[in-house]
């Protein structure tokens, strides 16, 4: 199934429409607010920008650098080319070390390589941390946004959740159903073998990984295991970290319009001899699953993104479908964009289709990806290979033929406006079109009046004559 | 002053009154004001479908038509973002021909942004005793900075603007994507109409013909035989 038709399902969810709506003020108005307050906005946005380009133009240094710093500090450094790699090499770690439970905090690169999955058929048992998350996991469904994975749920659903996973009774308050969250999920911090983490950024100067989050569960996964493994993209590498305190400044305000998250935790290196808490391995897996063949090419852009979720919170497709109409990890402007370059342009038709181009994610963006023109380019390249449906092809090729001849173009546009004007009728709108009822379906086309402006210009100029 | 107007492939199909409305603006301010005949499309359906070939061969087409004109306006805020932005960042971007398009782009104005920044002009003939609500387009506000300009223009015509919830919001037209992916489109659109209905306008007002087509459509096809659907032009020019 493809976007168009899982997009039409969800617009029709009414239960799922209305969790959306309530998500969509705070998303949006609260950055708005944060960026107001914040004053020079653009200055920095657009510095940051450059910094993620200095970033991606020496990534190999910069990778080398890091694995160089965090080695020195006691890590392991793995190198990913796929993502079946990338659970092998986890999964290796678990069997390796006789690791029977892992404690994740979110990360979007984990659910990207499918990791959980692979290690469960390792035999490791798995236990997402952060609430979002958490929740999802009992529901057994994917994310649906990057930042708030379970934004598609209402309250009344997850407390639903939770008298089935936790056998209390119904809770009715958000901040009660989080407790009972916490206490479930303490025993497995305590319990759990491994703690997995993502990295937002990792900084190649100093060997560090670092987790922007809100819950503090990323703390107790990042240090009361025994070992520690941290999964991210290699495009997650900047320079030094100076960058990262100009990201920083961007991510949490772009994201849900916090001026700095309550956790950000900067972790290098496993527990040293004189430390006392801490991990005693580190593990680093950076995996590439695509991401290098965006490097010097038409789309390397995209890889400045620093998964605030700011392009999806903003765009009114998003908003009204929702992430799981996406049909892989990452929604909204920025996974129309990954999803097609990653899995292949033939498998995500629709999805650089999936936009008005209104510009919205554009100018949201911390980091000034070009969102819109790159899914057009996405589409040039669909054009190019042929790889949307004939009849609209067809139509394409038949208005460029007419609009570069303008005796056709002015015969045919007068044609036309005579009969849609016929079909019209009397209240001048066409109820039914054949061919274009993705719009009559829902709406009528108002009727052209019978002439054109060319037509009654020509008249005009004549009589003036 | 010789302004040259592109009347745009929409305007000239469907709605050749918002042409008329913008030729009396311009005549009445002063401006001797051209119309070639061979205009058609600025190629924005086909850049955006990914046709760029035919979207250039269009803007060069565009290009020739308007070459000995001082200015070149046109009623929409999408097609004149073709022609000032996409042209001279994208589609001939390190090519021979930025610098033709760099110039065509600094000579080429939306029409309310022309009135207001290069004619400023003062009063307009037209009257609308009545509240309007003003829906702004994405391109021309976006990528041009339409805003406070066709505002103005109406407020010069007596008109009082309740400002609608969202007015920013996409209507969901899209060009193309309200075909392609109608069922999205529409409930953009009915987002939209629910801001409409919620201002209570007389009529509600744009400067981009899609658009208004998108939101007349639906307005009538729920039953809203009421609300006026109007380009700011008709309405500053007393041709609405």
């Amino acid at each position: 199934m493809f976007f168009k038709q899982r997009a039409s399902e969800k617009l029709g969810d009414e239960l799922l429409q209305g969790n959306m709506r309530k998500a969509k003020g705070k998303f949006v108005d609260g950055r708005a607010k944060a960026v107001a307050e914040f004053g020079v906005w653009e200055e920095v946005r657009a510095h940051a920008a450059k910094v993620r380009d200095r970033a991606l133009a020496n990534l190999d240094a910069y990778l080398v650098e890091f694995e160089a710093n965090a080695t020195r500090r006691g890590a392991v450094v793995h190198w990913a080319e796929t993502a079946e790699e990338a659970c092998a090499i986890v999964a290796g770690i678990a069997r390796d070390n006789g690791v029977r439970k892992a404690a994740k905090s979110k990360s979007m690169v984990s659910e990207e390589v499918n990791l959980n999955e692979a290690l469960e058929a390792a035999g490791v048992e798995v236990i997402e941390t952060d609430l979002g998350e958490y929740i999802l996991q009992l529901a057994h469904e994917p994310p649906s946004h990057i930042v708030a994975p379970a934004v598609h749920k209402s309250k009344e659903q997850v407390a639903e959740l939770f008298v089935k996973a936790h056998g209390k009774p119904r809770l009715t308050e958000i901040p009660a159903m989080t407790r009972e969250a916490r206490e479930a999920l303490r025993g497995h911090f305590l319990s759990a073998d491994m703690g997995i983490s993502g990295s937002n950024f990792v900084i190649a100067e100093t060997g560090t990984t670092l987790t922007v989050t809100n819950e503090g569960n990323a703390d107790m996964v990042t240090t009361l295991p025994r070992i520690h493994v941290v999964i991210t993209g290699i495009e997650k590498v900047i320079g030094t970290l100076e960058d990262f305190a100009t990201l920083i400044r961007l991510l949490p305000r772009s994201a849900i319009g916090q001026t700095v998250t309550n956790y950000l935790t900067l972790t290098t290196g496993p527990k040293m001899p004189d430390e006392a808490d801490g991990p005693e391995q580190m593990h680093i897996v950076l995996v590439d699953a695509g991401r290098t063949k965006l490097l010097g090419g038409p789309m390397q852009e995209m890889l400045r993104c620093i998964r605030c979720g700011a392009c999806m919170n903003h765009c009114p497709v998003y908003q009204n479908v929702g992430g799981h109409a996406y049909g892989w990890v990452y929604p909204g402007p920025m996974g129309s964009i990954l999803t097609p370059v990653y899995v292949g342009l033939e498998n995500a038709g629709d999805l650089p289709n999936a936009a008005t181009f209104c510009g919205e994610c554009a100018v949201a963006c911390p980091v000034k990806i070009p969102l819109p023109d790159l899914m057009r380019k996405l589409r040039e390249q669909q054009f190019d290979r042929k790889l949307r449906p004939w009849p609209e092809r067809m139509a394409i090729a038949a208005w460029g033929f007419a609009a570069t001849r303008p005796a056709l173009y002015a015969f045919l546009s007068r044609v036309g406006a005579r009969v849609a004007a016929w079909m019209g009728g009397s209240d001048g709108l066409i109820h039914r079109l054949p061919g274009l009822d993705g719009w009559t379906k829902g709406r009528d086309m108002p009727a052209p009046q019978g002439r054109t402006f060319r037509e009654l210009y020509a008249l005009r100029q004549g009589n003036r004559r | 002053m010789k302004v040259g107007l592109f009347v745009t492939c929409l305007v000239d199909l469907s709605r050749p009154g918002i042409g008329f409305a913008a030729l009396k603006l311009l005549e009445g301010a002063g401006c001797e004001v051209v119309v070639p005949a061979t205009q058609t499309c600025c190629g924005q359906p086909g850049y955006n479908s990914g046709g760029r070939e035919v979207a250039k061969a269009l803007a060069r087409k565009v290009l020739a038509e308007f070459r000995d004109c001082d200015y070149v306006v046109a009623p929409s805020g999408s097609c004149s973002g073709q022609m000032k932005v996409a042209t001279v960042h994208d589609l001939f971007k390190g090519e021979p021909e930025q610098a033709d398009f760099e110039r065509l782009a600094a000579r080429w104005y939306e029409l309310s942004q022309f009135l207001v920044e290069v004619l400023k002009v003062e009063r307009v003939p037209g009257r609308f005793a009545g509240t309007v609500t003003y829906h702004d387009s994405c391109s021309g506000l976006r990528e041009l900075g339409v805003k406070m300009q066709p505002r103005y223009l109406l407020g010069m015509a007596g008109a009082r603007i309740a400002e609608m919830e969202g007015a920013e919001r996409c209507c969901g037209f899209g060009g193309t994507f309200s075909i392609k992916l109608g069922d999205i489109s529409t409930r953009m659109c009915e987002n939209k109409c629910e801001s409409i209905r919620a201002a209570g306008a007389d009529a509600v007002v744009g400067g981009d013909l899609g658009c208004l087509l998108n939101i007349e459509g639906r307005l009538r096809r729920t039953g809203d035989t009421r609300t006026k659907v109007l380009h700011f032009a008709q309405v500053i020019a007393g041709e609405g």
